[in-house]
């Protein structure tokens, strides 16, 4: 990855947008949107769900939907007509030639019946950038060659589930610069790859766009990868650009308070000394759902009346500026390396009442109160078979756990980290006694669950609890909170510690910073850090020990992620509860816990210490992984020890 | 400032409390609508018929509309309007028997076939398929031949020759469901299988059946019309909508009429049923209630 360019962008850009309005039939979802990209530069387009950064995306290359409509004006350099206004014939003349995009899935981006030689030289045949077939696969190779897929000869030849999610993006933007593009639009390539295979990916875009002098625009929710990737930043929040400039000074002094809410919930690293993260207040109002004014008004500490009015765009600069009636830099010093203020608790956050019921599982409650909330894993393998491929040879197997080992004490948070495919969740669901190892046993508070049947295993269904990864898919939509809250204790025919069923559930909602009233409500009523605190909810309620929480908060915005962090901390602490934490996302294991695994391929490669771990990795796969993870922090001080020019206020 | 009152309510559900009167989709009233009126129509030919449907008239032979014969007569004099109303009755019976025949069986074939091990779930899609592929006429035509061609022995092929492709629908959709988080989850609680399948997986397939049902009952009438069009449903002389079709046959262009009424009538049920079905899919899915 490299250093931000010493010129700032040249006159002539190569992507004037003018006003863009888009919206489906009375509701606006981006508004007023203007900015310009320079030849050679990279833009990074930041926000949150909802925030009209896929669809700013889109009408640049003209791909919205049918029932969106655009306004406002997109001008390309060297393209006469304006791509808003743009015929499907004149836009397919210029999409993959002039403007081409990477997409997030690449699961589905390529055609699986096609070969992938011949869909990165289709690019070049349509638009005749390749004499004949011949040509266009001979470069077709060269291209694969350069996106650095192996083998490009043998690639080229080879159908798109032959390869893994990292080389397909590759081929993708293969494709995608097949005939050097004047500017590449990239929406959240790499936030479907595991942390290793993004940080290869984003060096080869980087330098693919560098190679041909393209301009970029790069749309993701990830602050880290913008610091990383681009030169200049521009925030959207609720539709609007909130705030835009060099990426530098835009994170190092933000000026709008979402951007600087923003900045200080995605740094996990200064939390104060309970572990409570700065958040946002709230949550992310749905697509079009967004205040009148200043779109971030009814989440903003520092809003007044005057908010309630659109603000008017503050300029500091060409391609500089903010739009904030109360902007950041006018009460506090501009020296802090990121955004430090602590934004005030969510209001969810206050109004949580501690709980303090008795114990559901009283009955089931170890004899042995030493090892209330322990775990202790020896030599676990666990053998999937595959279905027999051939009647003479053996079904083929896969090794998901190959002898995992390791004890947690009660009342420690224990982190698992690793990537796709490590076996993680495996290893999470025999914690959970939802799966049987192969081989090696789990004790549970003393008990061996590793052989124990499903009858015998209910002990341990009011003893540990988990909560998901995906907040869409861990509730039923056909069940009411109130039923899904209620489904352990039910489930089990426990009986709530006191008083009736409806107020134990009452109680849960509120601990989790929900209102009692929601219960009789839907889950698709409920935004993703909602959903996610209902299932916290469900998990608490039969007053479990251990919790296991699987990913729970990488599906979440930023924003809203720093809540739950924050909640599953006060709870885990206050419930004395044994936390079981398993992320692929380091920093937030880091945040959250005492102790961590570092696994792959089926093993721990390293278990200690969360800080010994992060600061003084020992084994070469830990050391990878810590240095994939585009940084932040590092990424701004690393632009500090060498200043490009001088920048007001630093 | 109003954000503190907003809380933790999103604001998309902020605004209005949950509603769960809502009003019924378009094509749901319109489908009720239809299907009750052959509801009605069944239930009148109880009371009254302008006609004995079964009498024969030799002198009112082949007549069109007319305010005497609101239908017109077939060949032998009868009255077609009435034998429409009797007919309404076969159909709804039929129709009703046949998919309560599937449901009843299909739907928990399909659950316990999507829950239960690789195994068992393989011999009972194996031998599903193996139903699949016979013929349903082939299968009446045998229970006829056992039984002897009724209305009871079509309705009960007509049901056992749909329960393949109920079971087959309701176990992808079933497969899917088990899949979700929420079922892992409701292990988790400690939900025992068979709570899983009932509290779960069966809410989360209506959608599904309600359609197939609604598909299912349309195919129903069609093949008691195909059935009674080849002799082997409903006997002479009780009329039906499928046999009235067949006794046009012959006499298709002196009197299309004949075949065009008991054709619109079934299209007509078809049609109600079917968006009804559709009606009711979304009527009772919580995730639309919003809209």
């Amino acid at each position: 990855m490299s250093t931000p360019h010493q010129t700032p962008a040249p006159a002539a850009p190569v992507l004037a947008v003018e006003g863009l309005n888009v919206g489906v039939r009375n509701t606006g979802l981006v508004h007023d949107v203007s900015f310009t990209i320079g030849r050679g530069e990279r833009v990074g387009l930041i926000g949150e769900s909802g925030s009209g950064k896929s669809l700013t995306g889109l009408s640049l290359i003209g791909l919205l939907p049918e029932d969106v409509h655009a306004t406002g004006s997109v001008r390309l350099a060297g393209v006469d007509s304006d791509i808003i206004s743009a015929s499907e014939a004149e836009l397919s003349r210029l999409r993959g030639k002039d403007v081409a995009m990477v997409f997030q899935e690449p699961m589905t981006a390529l055609n699986p019946t096609m070969r992938i030689g011949d869909q990165v030289a289709e690019s070049m045949l349509v638009h005749g950038t390749a004499p004949d077939r011949d040509a266009a696969r001979k470069r077709a190779v060269e291209l694969l060659a350069m996106a650095r897929v192996p083998n490009p000869g043998a690639a080229a030849r080879a159908y798109p589930h032959q390869f893994s999610g990292g080389q397909r993006q590759r081929v993708v933007l293969a494709i995608a610069l097949a005939n050097d593009p004047s500017l590449l639009i990239c929406d959240e390539p790499t936030t479907a790859l595991d942390v290793t295979v993004q940080k290869t990916v984003l060096d080869l875009i980087v330098n693919g766009v560098e190679e041909r002098d393209a301009a970029m625009l790069f749309i993701t929710h990830d602050l880290g990868v913008i610091a990383n990737v681009c030169e200049r930043v521009l925030v959207m929040y609720g539709g609007r650009i909130v705030e835009s400039g060099p990426v530098m000074e835009v994170f190092r002094n933000p000026q709008h308070r979402y951007t600087q809410g923003l900045l200080a919930a995605s740094d996990l690293v200064s939390s104060d000394a309970h572990r409570q993260l700065p958040t946002i207040r709230g949550t992310v109002p749905s697509a079009g759902r967004f205040p009148a004014g200043c779109v971030f008004n009814t989440r903003c500490d520092h809003a007044t009346d005057a908010c309630t009015t659109q603000p008017p765009w503050m300029e500091i600069a060409p391609d500089q500026g903010f739009a904030c009636f109360h902007p950041a830099g006018t009460e506090e010093e501009a020296d802090g390396e990121l955004a430090s203020t602590t934004t005030a608790k969510g209001s969810e956050d206050e109004d949580r009442v501690p709980y303090d019921g008795a114990l559901l599982g009283a009955e089931h409650e170890p004899s042995d109160p030493a090892v209330r909330g322990q775990i202790t894993v020896s030599d676990v393998t666990r053998r999937y078979t595959r279905p027999r491929r051939s009647l003479f040879s053996p079904a083929p197997t896969i090794d998901a756990l190959r002898g995992v080992s390791f004890t947690i004490d009660p009342g420690e948070r224990f982190g698992i980290v690793g990537e796709s495919g490590c076996g993680k969740s495996t290893l999470l669901r025999i914690l959970a006694g939802l799966d049987q190892p192969t081989s090696g046993s789990v004790e549970i508070e003393g008990t061996d669950i590793a052989r124990l049947s499903t009858r015998n295993l209910r002990f341990l269904r009011s003893r540990l609890q988990l909560v998901f990864q995906d907040p869409m898919s861990s509730l039923d939509p056909r069940m009411r909170v109130k039923d899904i809250v209620a489904e352990p204790i039910v489930a089990q025919r426990l009986r709530p510690p006191k008083g009736t069923l409806s107020e134990h559930i009452e109680r849960l909602l509120t601990e989790v910073g929900l209102r009692p009233e929601v219960a009789s409500r839907y889950p698709h009523q409920f935004s993703g850090g909602q959903r996610q605190r209902i299932s916290i909810a469900r998990a608490l309620a039969p007053q479990p020990a251990i919790l296991l929480a699987d990913e729970p908060v990488s599906a979440l915005d930023v924003s809203v992620r720093a809540q739950v962090l924050n909640l599953i901390n006060d709870l885990v602490d206050q419930l004395d509860l044994t936390l079981v934490f398993v992320s692929h996302d380091l920093s937030v294991v880091r945040h959250v816990c005492d102790r961590v695994a570092v696994m792959r391929d089926g093993e721990i490669v390293e278990l200690g210490p969360t800080e010994e771990v992060y600061t003084n990795p020992q084994h070469d796969y830990t050391k990878t992984l810590l240095a994939a993870v585009p940084d932040l922090r590092a990424a701004l001080a690393a632009s500090r020890d060498t200043p490009e020019r001088g920048m007001p206020g630093a | 400032m109003s954000a503190g009152a907003v809380g933790p309510v999103s604001a998309e559900s902020a605004g209005a409390a949950p509603k769960r009167s809502r009003r019924l989709p378009l094509s749901a009233v319109i489908g009720a609508a239809i299907v009750g009126t052959i509801v009605l129509l069944a239930l009148v030919s109880y009371v009254w018929m302008p006609y004995n449907p079964t009498r024969i008239d030799a002198l009112s032979r082949l007549q069109g509309f007319s305010g005497e014969h609101w239908f017109g007569t077939d060949r032998f004099g009868r009255d077609i309007f009435s034998q429409i109303l009797m007919g309404s009755r076969t159909t709804l019976f039929v129709g009703v028997v046949a998919v309560g025949i599937a449901t009843v069986i299909g739907v928990p074939l399909g659950i316990i076939a999507a829950m239960t091990g690789r195994w068992t779930s393989e011999v009972m899609m194996r031998t599903n398929d193996l139903l699949l592929a016979f013929p349903a006429l082939l299968l009446a035509i045998m229970l006829s031949a056992i039984f002897g061609g009724s209305t009871l022995v079509a309705m009960v092929a007509i049901g056992i020759a749909t329960v393949p492709s109920f079971v087959r629908l309701i176990r992808s959709g079933a497969l899917q469901v088990m899949q979700t988080e929420y079922v892992m989850a409701a292990r988790a609680a400690g939900r025992g299988p068979w709570s899983i399948g009932l509290r779960h997986v069966l809410p989360n397939v209506t959608s599904l059946i309600i359609v197939q049902a609604s598909v299912a009952f349309a195919i129903a009438v069609l093949a008691e019309a195909a059935l009674s069009f080849l002799g082997l449903g409903t006997p002479p002389p009780t009329p039906s909508w499928g046999r009235m079709l067949q006794e046009s046959q012959s006499l298709l262009f002196a009197a299309p009429r004949l075949a065009i009424v008991p054709g619109i009538a079934i299209a007509l049920a078809v049609l109600g049923f079917n968006l009804l079905g559709d009606g009711l899919r979304d009527h009772f899915d919580p995730r639309l209630e919003d809209r």
